[in-house]
């Protein structure tokens, strides 16, 4: 009997060696789908993306007074909070806080800051449009970098486009800080900066967003 | 007598090609991949158009919590090659009259994300192996202007390597005093250039729109 099952097994082997050896390869697969589905999953695919700022250097000479800018060149954006700006042009003193000048409300949307910066900011985001525009069509053949460097060159010789002076009341957050500077960018403007605000302009946010005065300390 | 009449052909598939195809994007996913580090406290960092890429070395990194806390990292995690990771740790060691030893350096060294643990704390947290207890420990770099480690950190980052810059990576909801108090400290550092991390926002602006 013995006998007679291993010759049958040899038969068979020999039998199984005439067929083309196949390999069942869907175990393989299914490690294969996960192992896929693991990297895709854990992979970073797009690498965050960095925004550059330069703040303006802190004073620490009295002596030394800070550099002097066009008022009616000047506009300040302060980020007010629930994500609203509020906007003023030119300058306020401390001494006029009797008669604090209103702020103009705006938000985010395409229709709010970024309408009021390109209407100001308009023939300069002109120029840097054109200049794109000839690159993109062949007119002007320059290299990636120094396109970059146009376009800043540009930016510098503007003198007519609005300076920027941004400012953030206390109870922004950082997304409306990195949206601002994104708006400027998206804009074109030239000169934008981030600077401290004044207890005045608290004062005047609170008016406006009518927040009571009593309830916050204003550092003075 | 089967009942059932099993079919002629027997259905096997060819699994070489889809097999073959798998092992390539397999391979193509497994070279270029970059893990996504678990960061010690989560941040959804707000959107801008910029596309220039975050750097991969000189970098510090300040990460800015929703609670408040701050967080630093340095070279992007352990991928450093000048290891200037531990000899930042070694000199904060020596202003605070802690020793070192090199496994610690080296744990710190290795470590692949940002790193929130007051100075005191940190042969506790490099000693520690268990995730769960290291999470414990990382309660934000102090800030005050008692005890400002962070702007130790700032300082000694600079004198180790000279050519670091300063990255912030906030999440939107980030309430704006942390991030005045941070900008104020980098500031007095002379730090005044800094890169923002975002992810990007594709926007086109119509310049027809804007004419009208």
């Amino acid at each position: 009997m013995a006998e007679i099952i291993q010759e049958e097994k040899e038969g068979g082997k020999k039998k199984a060696k005439k067929h083309a050896p196949h390999i069942d390869m869907t175990p393989m697969v299914d490690l294969m789908c996960l192992l896929i589905t693991f990297f895709m999953l854990t992979t970073a695919f797009s690498k965050a993306k960095i925004m550059e700022i330069v703040l303006p250097e802190k004073i620490k000479d009295k002596n030394v007074d800070p550099p002097k800018i066009a008022k009616y060149r000047t506009m300040n954006i302060i980020l007010g909070p629930d994500n609203k700006i509020y906007w003023y042009p030119g300058m306020v003193s401390p001494e006029d806080y009797k008669n604090l000048p209103p702020l103009t409300e705006t938000d985010f949307g395409p229709t709010g800051i970024r309408k009021l910066m390109l209407d100001r900011n308009r023939a300069l985001f002109k120029k840097i449009d054109d200049f794109n525009n000839q690159v993109i069509s062949g007119k002007i053949r320059i290299s990636q970098d120094s396109v970059q460097g146009a376009i800043r060159q540009l930016k510098k010789d503007d003198d007519t486009g609005p300076i920027v002076l941004i400012k953030a009341y206390k109870k922004a957050n950082y997304g409306n800080f990195v949206d601002i500077l994104d708006e400027m960018n998206i804009c074109g403007i030239a000169r934008y900066t981030f600077v401290d605000i004044a207890w005045y302009e608290e004062k005047m946010v609170e008016t406006a967003a009518g927040i009571p005065s009593a309830a916050t300390t204003s550092t003075k | 007598m089967p009942k059932i009449k099993l079919p002629t052909k027997s259905p096997h598939i060819d699994m070489t090609p889809m097999v073959d195809l798998f092992s390539v994007v397999l391979t193509f996913l497994m070279l270029t991949t970059t893990m996504r580090q678990q960061e010690p406290a989560p941040v959804d960092t707000p959107a801008s158009i910029s596309e220039k890429p975050t750097p991969d070395f000189n970098m510090m990194t300040l990460l800015l919590s929703k609670d408040d806390k701050v967080f630093i990292n340095f070279d992007n995690g352990p991928d450093t090659l000048l290891k200037f990771r531990p000899k930042i740790l070694a000199e904060m060691g020596k202003r605070y009259n802690i020793e070192f030893t090199p496994s610690e350096l080296r744990e710190f060294e290795k470590y692949p994300s940002s790193i929130g643990v007051p100075i005191l704390k940190m042969k506790e947290f490099l000693g520690t192996r268990d995730n769960k207890a290291r999470t414990a420990f990382q309660t934000g770099v102090p800030i005050d202007s008692t005890d400002n480690q962070l702007a130790l950190w700032v300082l000694f980052a600079r004198q180790v390597n000279p050519n670091i810059q300063a990255c912030i990576k906030g999440d939107s909801k980030t309430g704006f005093p942390i991030v005045k108090k941070v900008l104020d400290i980098m500031q007095d550092k002379n730090v005044n250039r800094f890169n923002l991390i975002t992810s990007l926002e594709a926007v086109r602006i119509n310049v027809e729109e804007i004419q009208k």
